[in-house]
């Protein structure tokens, strides 16, 4: 197992937080997931690789039970996601048990996906006080203190649509944090902004990897991948092709698709403002 | 560039489309001359020509069973919506469940009652008692725990609420569903990434932005409820249009019982028309313009009137 490499330091290998064993999930006649196994631990931060239609955004959409499943299994801290042991089998688990499943997990969204009819400190607030049933003081000041930490505390009272792009998906970041989750999953989180607004959105994902939440990043961001993420996964038509700690997965690249993925990334230039961004 | 021109066109100063002015444009000069003239013309005729006997008009606006008729049509307006909305919205529900069933009755449902045109419903609703001379409650075999019999249940009123609403149902189920449908996927899957239940999913997320859609043609629908009621007097059901038709009935003076009618139509829909006007305004509000404008034209494409 790779994950042996970064969890070196750890005395007993844990039980993992995210563990996915064979999933598939078929899309019409497609198969989108054929057969994915992928753990992620404490403190992980997983980025996961890819060509467009590999897979990865329906990986991260089943883990958060936003799909059904054709095949495999989820668990969450151990915890089958979605099915329940049923007289010898496995039966779907009623839908209000899937939403308190849900609660434990945050999710960050390619086209950001605020309320807009909310302002933006009731869209990282209100799910607290409603889902989660803390008291509107303790949710709002918990919202505030999030604002503060993305760099929009001056934004609170504003709706979405007068945001940039990049400021709405910090306040995503702020929400999908806000009620503590024990993993945060990110749906290509800056394929949906403009060049310049990458570097912000991903200084707020740098700042929260490194207060220790575990995370899993579906993104075509390279830097990010190698300077950011503990562990990069390859994902090619609904498979994992490859997995390995950052600076191997760059540096030593196992696979022939994976390295000619790699070779087709390194010949166009990011612009570079956003890799200053990341690394200051 | 500045130089040349000048000095291509002495008479002018440098090209500045502050100092322009705009073009005369011959036919809309001649569009307004036609639309006074026909005014006028219309406004004459009306003021001079006896038979229109303005003098009864005005005698009879407020006669005390032209007030009641016009109390009947209001109430039996928002009677008729309310029961409308809440079967639209069960309905609309039942057109969007993934459950194959419920959706294909809902299908039926709002297909039925939106074929059959509600003059027809009206009469059919008004002769139920033909068809079905009890009705009880009980156990099939038992004896009923209660029963009436139908022709006593089936009013002009009652016929005229269950034929309004059920054709009221079926227009709104569609509003409702495509308000529903406008609301962006993206917004149910953060909803229930957030960890919202279904039933929070779609009252904190999906129905306040679906608002925007339903509201102006509901109240376009609403005004055409309001005058959809006038189809009662053909099951003898006092509301407006069948008090002046009593009134005119005894009296022959048929045009300015008519007219009386129609101011009162006027008047109620005019009012109806600025309120929906204010809803709509404080719904757009703080939507970007594009949005508002495209809410705007779908209520205009809407409505029937």
């Amino acid at each position: 197992m790779t994950q042996a490499a970064t969890q070196a330091s750890t005395p007993a290998p844990a039980e993992p937080v995210v563990r996915v064993e064979g999933l598939r999930k078929r899309y019409g006649d497609k198969l989108a997931l054929d057969g994915v196994d992928l753990e992620v631990h404490e403190q992980e931060v997983v980025a996961v690789l890819g060509p467009s239609g590999s897979g990865k955004s329906t990986l991260v959409r089943c883990i958060h039970q936003l799909e059904t499943i054709e095949g495999g299994a989820i668990h969450l801290d151990g915890e089958l996601l979605g099915y329940e042991a049923h007289r010898g089998g496995y039966r779907t688990l009623s839908e209000n048990r899937v939403c308190v499943q849900r609660r434990r997990m945050g999710m960050v969204f390619q086209q950001f996906n605020l309320f807009p009819h909310w302002t933006v400190l009731k869209n990282i607030a209100e799910p607290a006080m409603s889902v989660h049933g803390q008291s509107r003081r303790q949710a709002e000041e918990r919202a505030r203190d999030l604002l503060d930490r993305v760099g929009l505390a001056d934004k609170a009272d504003v709706h979405p649509r007068h945001l940039s792009g990049g400021q709405q998906q910090r306040v995503a970041i702020a929400r999908a944090v806000a009620t503590r989750p024990r993993v945060v999953l990110f749906d290509e989180p800056t394929s949906a902004l403009d060049p310049e607004l990458v570097g912000e959105v991903l200084k707020v994902m740098k700042d929260l990897a490194e207060t220790g939440m575990t995370m899993v990043v579906v993104t075509h961001e390279m830097e990010f991948a190698r300077d950011v993420a503990t562990r990069c996964v390859f994902m090619a038509d609904g498979k994992v092709v490859e997995e390995a700690p950052s600076d191997q997965f760059f540096s030593a690249p196992r696979s022939e698709r994976l390295r000619s993925f790699l070779s087709r990334y390194s010949g166009e230039r990011r612009s570079p403002t956003d890799l200053e961004k990341v690394s200051s | 560039m500045a130089v040349d021109t000048a000095l291509a066109n002495p008479t002018t100063a440098r090209p500045d489309a502050a100092i322009a002015r705009p073009r005369f444009r011959p036919g809309r000069l001649a569009a307004v001359v036609v639309l006074v003239a026909a005014t006028v013309l219309v406004l004459v005729w009306a003021a001079t020509n006896p038979r229109f006997e303005w003098g009864v008009v005005g005698d009879l606006m407020f006669d005390p069973s032209v007030m009641a008729g016009l109390g009947m049509t209001l109430l039996l307006t928002v009677v008729c919506m309310a029961l409308g909305t809440a079967l639209g919205t069960a309905a609309a529900a039942g057109q969007l469940s993934d459950f194959g069933p419920v959706r294909w009755s809902c299908q039926i449902y709002v297909g039925l009652l939106r074929g059959v045109p509600p003059l027809v419903q009206l009469i059919f609703w008004f002769n139920l008692a033909y068809l079905v001379p009890r009705l009880s409650i009980g156990l099939p075999g038992a004896d009923p725990v209660a029963s009436w019999s139908v022709n006593e249940l089936i009013t002009p009123l009652t016929a005229a609420i269950i034929g309004l609403s059920l054709h009221e149902s079926a227009y709104m189920a569609e509003i409702i569903r495509a308000g529903i449908m406008s609301v962006d996927s993206g917004q149910r899957d953060a909803a229930r990434a957030m960890g919202y239940s279904r039933h929070q999913t779609f009252w904190k997320i999906v129905v306040p932005q679906a608002m925007r859609v339903i509201v102006p043609p509901s109240g376009s629908q609403f005004i055409a409820l309001l005058k959809g009621t006038s189809l009662v007097s053909v099951i003898t059901l006092t509301d407006l249009l069948y008090s002046v038709q009593i009134i005119y009935g005894r009296t022959y003076q048929v045009v300015p019982l008519l007219l009386v009618a129609v101011i009162w139509y006027l008047i109620v829909v005019t009012l109806l028309t600025l309120v929906q006007r204010r809803i709509e305004r404080r719904l757009g509000r703080g939507y970007d313009r594009t949005t508002s404008a495209r809410v705007r034209a779908r209520s205009l494409e809407g409505d029937p009137a």
